[in-house]
């Protein structure tokens, strides 16, 4: 996997590189950049575990709308990963089954 | 609760023209797009396209992006931007849009008039383990190499040999990504026949008449299966072939949720890939204060989508009072004979022939 | 189906059409610089070869869908086709230039490594099998949009058939 580094028609301009982890492991990604491609740039493919049948999910849509690359960030189930900008500090894990929302206290 | 004259819902080719036209002729507008970015599909189009001068054919579609952009910036006191900012209903009774910017910050707005430009969605086939980790859409796929430049695999089987199919085999190959196949169910390419002949002189063999039986792979893609198909089913051996994506361009369909929920008169059209609203010659919905553009109203090509956000930007306009009668007829003239142009050719039969099933000349009061 | 269906119905050329027809020999052999060898033999909305054609050899199109036709005799071999078709569809080919029993092939070229003037490159036919060795004889980028037009020194007897070039990694 990997970045692109050479390419005969595009340049990549790509914003600040920033550490999160991912299931406690430390990577490093561009914020502001989807998660999920983050993720992928760092060779990381299952981003998800079915409810019954406990089967991997990882990339599919791109675009928000399919649902496979769900996870839990900073605590949050059923984050969109895809579509949802990376920020210094993330906490991103593998989502196992539905997940539950943490309720807010107060 | 936030008001505007123009909600054009998704800034991709469609939307981006429909919003640059409707604030070009006085209106304010509001422009949202789910994604990240604006620029729908478009700014991962590395090949230049094709048309006419009109639609900036020989440049390549990122770079139209920049241009429709720079256009943008010229026009950003009339048109606000709200980027990763999904619309999530829309309420018949009072007319209001609710949205959700990123996960949580929920808004509402109620416009005067809407532009429906929601782009597509991408079809997926059955086969087994067709949702193993690397099977991808052809979308995601340029996402990831085009706009966030991610390598999205070493060797890609794709699957299908329409436009898109062809075009992102090609633009893997740019990335450095080995293409092992484009797979094709039909005995002859779908897309644009010069698409084709690029990738076969760079040695991709296109399969006609071949399907794939499943995807290989415990956790993630490690090969897939595939086979001809003749008259009765499938035929001969099946073959392995070894890859870590399966690229999935196997057709897009409108994404028409909103425009149901506003009670658009729907219909389905096969040519037009799925359900699409009726439209008048102006790009007018049923419902009267909105209009459709793009891939929403029928798949078809970014040329064709950005044409017709001009003309849903333009009809939406006319109908605030700010565009006078002469120049509206002109606009509309000059449009419409771009995008019978666009449709003149062989690939677009099948345009022409769906859209008379959706079309009318105007609503009857 | 038969072969020669199924491999045109997957991007190959297997005999002149409209849209993908051949100079005439006589005026080719002579004309410096080379004549335009067009393949794009389907009705589809584009005409930029013959809107960007500085001397109208590419025939204005009545209809932005026609297939191209071309007037040999105003043909300067610019290449500026070869440079802005978005298909990739337009080559110039010199039987002028070149050593004995060459020609010189200008083809576009989008890939990397991009080929260097004087580098030996491997010559793809229609079906991207390497045919033979070519010679580069010089690289340009005329509409600094990052498509090159690589001239490429070929055997002769192989003009028909090489249509693109690859560097190869020594």
């Amino acid at each position: 996997m990997g970045l692109i580094h050479q390419h005969p028609i595009l340049e990549f301009r790509h914003a600040k590189e920033i550490t999160f982890s991912f299931d406690g492991r430390e990577l490093k990604g561009f914020e502001g950049e989807p998660i999920a491609a983050a993720l992928h740039a760092n060779g990381v493919r299952i981003y998800r575990i079915t409810p019954e049948r406990k089967e991997p999910r990882g990339f599919f849509c791109a675009i928000g709308k399919c649902s496979s690359c769900f996870m839990i960030v900073d605590g949050v189930p059923n984050v969109r990963t895809c579509v949802t900008p990376l920020k210094a500090g993330m906490e991103v894990r593998t989502q196992h089954g539905r997940g539950v929302v943490p309720l807010v206290e107060g | 609760m936030k008001t505007t004259e123009v909600l054009v819902i998704g800034g991709g080719p469609a939307g981006l023209s429909a919003a640059l036209e409707a604030a070009s002729r006085g209106s304010q507008v509001t422009l949202v797009d789910s994604d990240l970015q604006l620029g729908g599909q478009l700014i991962k189009q590395t090949h230049k396209f094709f048309g006419s001068e009109d639609e900036r054919a020989g440049t390549r579609g990122y770079k139209i992006g920049e241009l429709l952009f720079k256009e943008l910036e010229g026009l950003k006191d009339c048109i606000d931007v709200h980027v990763n900012t999904t619309v999530l209903g829309y309420y018949k009774e009072d007319g209001v849009v609710s949205l959700s910017r990123g996960e949580e910050d929920y808004f509402r707005i109620k416009p005067e008039r809407i532009v429906m430009s929601t782009g597509a969605m991408e079809r997926l086939i059955p086969f087994p383990k067709n949702d193993l980790p690397g099977v991808y859409g052809a979308g995601a796929v340029q996402t990831l190499m085009n706009v966030y430049g991610v390598t999205p695999g070493k060797r890609v089987l794709m699957i299908g040999a329409g436009n898109i199919g062809l075009i992102v085999s090609y633009q893997l190959m740019q990335a450095g990504v080995d293409v092992a196949a484009v797979v094709e169910f039909m005995p002859k390419i779908g897309g644009y026949w010069v698409h084709a002949a690029k990738i076969r002189r760079l040695g991709v063999p296109i399969l006609l008449r071949h399907t794939i039986v499943e995807a290989l792979g415990e956790d993630v893609v490690s090969g897939a299966v595939i086979q001809a198909v003749g008259d009765k089913g499938l035929e001969g051996d099946p073959v392995r072939i070894d890859c870590d994506i399966i690229c999935l361009a196997v057709g897009l369909t409108p994404t028409a949720e909103l425009l149901w929920q506003a009670g658009c008169d729907m219909q389905f059209v096969p040519e037009l890939c799925g359900y699409v609203p009726r439209r008048d010659a102006h790009m007018r919905t049923s419902q009267s204060h909105i209009w459709v553009a793009g891939d929403a109203a029928g798949i078809e090509e970014a040329s064709s989508a950005m044409v017709e956000g001009r003309l849903a930007g333009l009809g939406a306009a006319r109908s605030l009072g700010h565009v006078k009668d002469s120049d509206y007829d002109a606009g509309l003239a000059s449009y419409w004979q771009r995008l019978s142009h666009l449709r003149a050719g062989e690939v677009g039969e099948k345009i022409r022939s769906g859209l008379e099933k959706c079309s009318c000349d105007a609503w009857e009061v | 189906m038969t072969d020669k269906e199924r491999l045109f119905n997957s991007g190959i050329l297997v005999e002149s059409r409209p849209g993908a027809e051949e100079p005439p020999l006589s005026l080719w052999e002579t004309k410096k610089n080379g004549l335009v060898v067009i393949e794009c033999p389907q009705r589809i909305p584009c005409n930029p070869c013959a809107s960007s054609c500085p001397t109208g050899a590419i025939i204005p199109f009545d209809d932005i869908n026609d297939t191209p036709r071309i007037d040999y005799e105003k043909c300067i071999g610019c290449a500026k086709c070869v440079a802005i078709c978005p298909g990739l569809a337009c080559f110039v080919i010199d039987l002028t230039a070149g050593g004995e029993g060459k020609a010189v092939i200008k083809l576009p070229h989008e890939m990397l490594p991009r080929p260097e003037k004087g580098e030996e490159v491997s010559c793809l036919n229609r079906q991207g099998e390497a045919v033979a060795a070519g010679t580069v004889v010089a690289v340009t980028e005329p509409l600094k949009d990052r498509t090159v037009v690589v001239h490429v020194e070929v055997p002769r007897a192989l003009m028909r058939d090489i249509r693109a070039v690859k560097v190869v990694k020594k």
